[in-house]
């Protein structure tokens, strides 16, 4: 920067010099070249399975007896439940969902700290449908070389018909998307049948075509220009990141000074440094993003690994060790460089870290979902007024009392008080039952809001007295408490 | 030179420069993608196209309507209307039913309920309160002690044509202004008061001659209020025997009522309420403390 110009007054500054500046970058179009190899097999095995989750899973059956829908995962909205196999959540305790998301945003820390952007090199859906929508346009279009050709050729109609099948399996694809997602929120079986016969709700066809919209944009058009300009992970992880987490890295240690295989022969039968990289590219050429693995740990690589397999099957055919490009750290590489030994470090500070708030996080959740309670009470004093007095002289207080029942069959419950002598409970609307108790009747997995009278005969009771509500499940005896007060003059 | 600096690479980040250069600080030029930018100019034209169609440059004094002719006011209206649908159902079951049918089904008396309450809320709280609590000379409708009656169908007789109304089915009855009147002497008045007072256990004043109390009160009291002071809900008059008062157990209170009489005024709302919140206010008042006296 020696040569850097005299700092220049705005005023002296030449307005040409802006106006030549590109207001945009073009975008670069990307031709990944087919690879095959371990990390390709990895992706392909990833591909099936979260693709078949979520395809799929709206079909497990899951049997809950009457008065419940037997689909295994199932949301909701309308009755405000969501179904998970033997878990149903009410709205009430939707922070098990807040749980869940504090887990997987730790488990993503936890990965980020093991091994860089395992998420957005495998799992991620924008990866996950990019890498089909790729496939199909390999399969019909053909390879790398072939599409540059074809595209940079004047239109023929055979690639014409190439292109409109598909675009058309594309659709197909994002359609069956936008398709699997409804399912989740009703019957599946019952709303593929409304969905072929043209019956289903309007809401239904307007996410389908959201979805499907979405999913061909972001993964036939947009693509790595997702990961790159629109996602903010990228940006998150490399605050997270630190010199021992694994990353996809250009071994330059061994790697350089690069040269063709016979210069770098020679070089080395003289006794001269000679890197293994033949400057070959196909590290270039099999990147779904564009970037060069070579220059360094960038923003752009979604770690993917498909460099590890192009690179390896090079170094196969030239009689070279493998993993010139593989999982490792710039600080090893340095290390290496420097004859010093190698340091890695899984179990560390960080990653003891996330582990333990997962393991924490996990326990509670666990805990507090084996420890719920099908029923639930809640009561709620009158304000306004806190009591009454009677015209034989007694007091009421006056309570407002919703039940829970979690169960999946009508529940009988027994509501008392503790603490009160001689207290009286009247349930509005409610039943007294032979043994003299007041009876709430609630529905297979409802709540019953009642109006409940606690009457105190004696008329000399303190101002305030503490006293338990006390629910009784008549078919098999549970009970849940819960205290208020009650109010005398 | 200019030109020159622009040509500029940044050797540690290879990016070019724009050739903006401040105390040697040079500015990178990192352009954005073009998609980026069609979309920030599609938003330009979106807005142009809303303000177009929707209500939204505010002049003197009114603002520029929209050519779609959208409004907040009507999309209200919209929504109101479709909440009303919503309910028709319940709404017509609860035309339709009895109060007693009502009270028999659960569903549809928490829904009378809580129409109720919302009614109670705009129409009675003024008086008697948010909770139905009352006031000096308002009754507390959570009590059993009823004036006119606590069952559901004299509840709604209340409501619907009130308490000395302008209705001509109203409740009638006042408590005469026995003291103004001349009709009774401030002597009889102070015995009198004493023996209501000693009609629901209060202490009475020392020396009160209770048993002149209880004459003037059978001579005067009794037709209304009964020979044991018990209370008539036909013509409103309280029971006095009880521990509940409407303005109060003092002395005072009672000789102010038997001086000046008494006759608080309930409206009526035939008319002014449809038969449907009719039916729930009074389903509500009922659940609030309810019924006849013990």
């Amino acid at each position: 920067m020696a040569d850097a110009p005299l700092p220049q007054s705005l005023g002296a500054a030449d307005p040409a010099s802006a106006d030549e500046a590109p207001l945009y970058v073009p975008r670069k179009q990307i031709y990944p070249q087919a690879v095959k190899g371990r990390f390709r097999t990895i992706k392909w095995v990833v591909l099936a399975i979260t693709l078949g989750i979520y395809y799929f899973l709206p079909f497990i059956r899951w049997d809950r007896g009457p008065n419940a829908p037997d689909q295994a995962i199932l949301v909701d909205l309308p009755h405000r439940r969501f179904y998970f196999f033997f878990i149903e959540i009410w709205p009430q305790e939707v922070y098990y969902i807040t749980g869940l998301l504090v887990l997987a945003a730790l488990t993503l820390f936890l990965m980020n700290a093991v091994a860089g952007r395992v998420w957005c090199g495998y799992l991620c859906p924008q990866t996950v449908w990019t890498d089909l929508f790729y496939a199909v346009e390999r399969w019909i279009e053909g390879d790398r070389r072939e599409r540059m050709r074809k595209d940079k050729e004047k239109l023929s109609l055979k690639t014409v018909g190439q292109k409109g099948l598909k675009h058309f399996i594309w659709l197909m694809i994002a359609w069956w998307t936008g398709g699997a997602w409804v399912l989740y929120f009703a019957d599946a079986p019952t709303l593929v049948y409304e969905l072929a016969t043209f019956q289903a709700p309007l809401i239904a066809y307007i996410w389908i075509g959201i979805l499907t919209f979405t999913t061909y944009t972001l993964a036939g058009f947009m693509r790595e220009q997702v990961c790159t300009y629109m996602c903010p992970w990228p940006r998150i992880q490399a605050a997270l990141t630190d010199e021992y987490a694994l990353n996809v890295t250009y071994r330059y240690d061994r790697g350089e000074p690069r040269g063709s295989v016979k210069k770098n022969d020679a070089l080395r039968r003289q006794g001269l440094p000679a890197g293994d990289c033949i400057d070959c590219d196909q590290c270039v050429a099999v990147c779904p993003t564009g970037v060069d693995i070579r220059k360094g740990l960038q923003l752009d690589c979604i770690q993917c690994g498909l460099c590890i397999d192009a690179c390896n099957s090079v170094m196969e055919k030239i009689d070279r060790p493998l993993n010139l490009i593989a999982y490792d750290t710039d600080m090893n590489v340095k290390a290496r460089m420097e004859g010093k030994p190698e340091v890695r470090r899984i179990v560390r500070a960080r990653t003891l870290f996330y582990a333990g708030i997962i393991a924490v996080v996990g326990s509670i959740m666990i805990t507090s979902l084996a420890l719920r309670q099908n029923i639930y009470l809640s009561v709620m004093h009158d304000r306004n007024p806190l009591f009454v007095r009677l015209s034989d002289g007694s007091i009421r207080n006056g309570f407002t009392v919703r039940v829970a029942n979690k169960h999946l069959d009508e529940r009988r419950y027994a509501i008392g008080v503790e603490g009160l002598p001689n207290a009286k409970v009247d349930v509005v609307g409610g039943e007294i039952d032979q043994q003299g108790r007041s009876i709430i009747v609630v529905g297979p997995d409802q709540t019953q809001e009642m109006r409940v009278l606690v009457t105190q005969t004696a008329s000399a009771a303190p101002a305030s007295t503490e006293i338990q509500f006390v629910l009784t499940d008549l078919s098999n005896g549970d009970q849940v408490a819960t205290s208020d007060h009650f109010k005398a003059p | 030179m200019a030109h020159e600096t622009h040509e500029q690479v940044d050797a540690l980040t290879g990016v070019t420069t724009t050739g903006h250069s401040w105390d040697d600080i040079q500015e990178l030029n990192n352009p954005l993608p073009r998609w980026w930018l069609w979309t920030f100019y599609l938003t330009i034209v979106w807005s142009v196209l809303y303000a177009i169609a929707y209500p939204s440059i505010p002049l003197v004094s009114s603002y520029t309507r929209g050519l779609l002719g959208w409004h907040s006011r009507e999309a209200v209206e919209v929504d109101l209307a479709a909440l009303k649908d919503q309910r028709s159902g319940m709404t017509a079951k609860l035309a339709s039913s009895s109060l007693e049918e009502i009270k028999q089904n659960p569903e549809l008396f928490a829904f009378a309920r809580a129409q109720g309450k919302a009614s109670f809320g705009d129409n009675c709280a003024p008086c008697h309160g948010a909770g139905g609590a009352g006031a000096k000379g308002y009754p507390n409708l959570n009590d059993d002690d009823w004036l006119w009656g606590g069952s559901l169908a004299q509840i709604e007789q209340t409501i619907r044509y009130g308490v000395r109304s302008t209705s001509d089915q109203g409740h009638s009855g006042t408590m005469p202004a026995f003291g103004r009147d001349g009709m009774l002497k401030r002597e009889d008045i102070s015995n009198v008061a004493d023996y209501v007072r000693s009609l629901s256990g209060l202490p009475t004043d020392k020396g009160a001659d209770l048993k002149a109390g209880a004459q003037v009160f059978a001579d005067n009291c009794a037709a209304c209020h009964g020979d044991k002071g018990q209370g008539m809900q036909e013509l409103g008059a309280p029971n006095l025997t009880d521990k509940i008062w409407l303005f109060g157990a003092d002395k005072a209170t009672i000789m102010e009522g038997l001086q000046n009489g008494r006759g608080g005024v309930m409206p009526t709302w035939h008319g002014r309420l449809d038969d449907t919140t009719i039916k729930a206010l009074t389903l509500y008042v009922h659940s609030l403390g309810g019924d006849q006296r013990p």
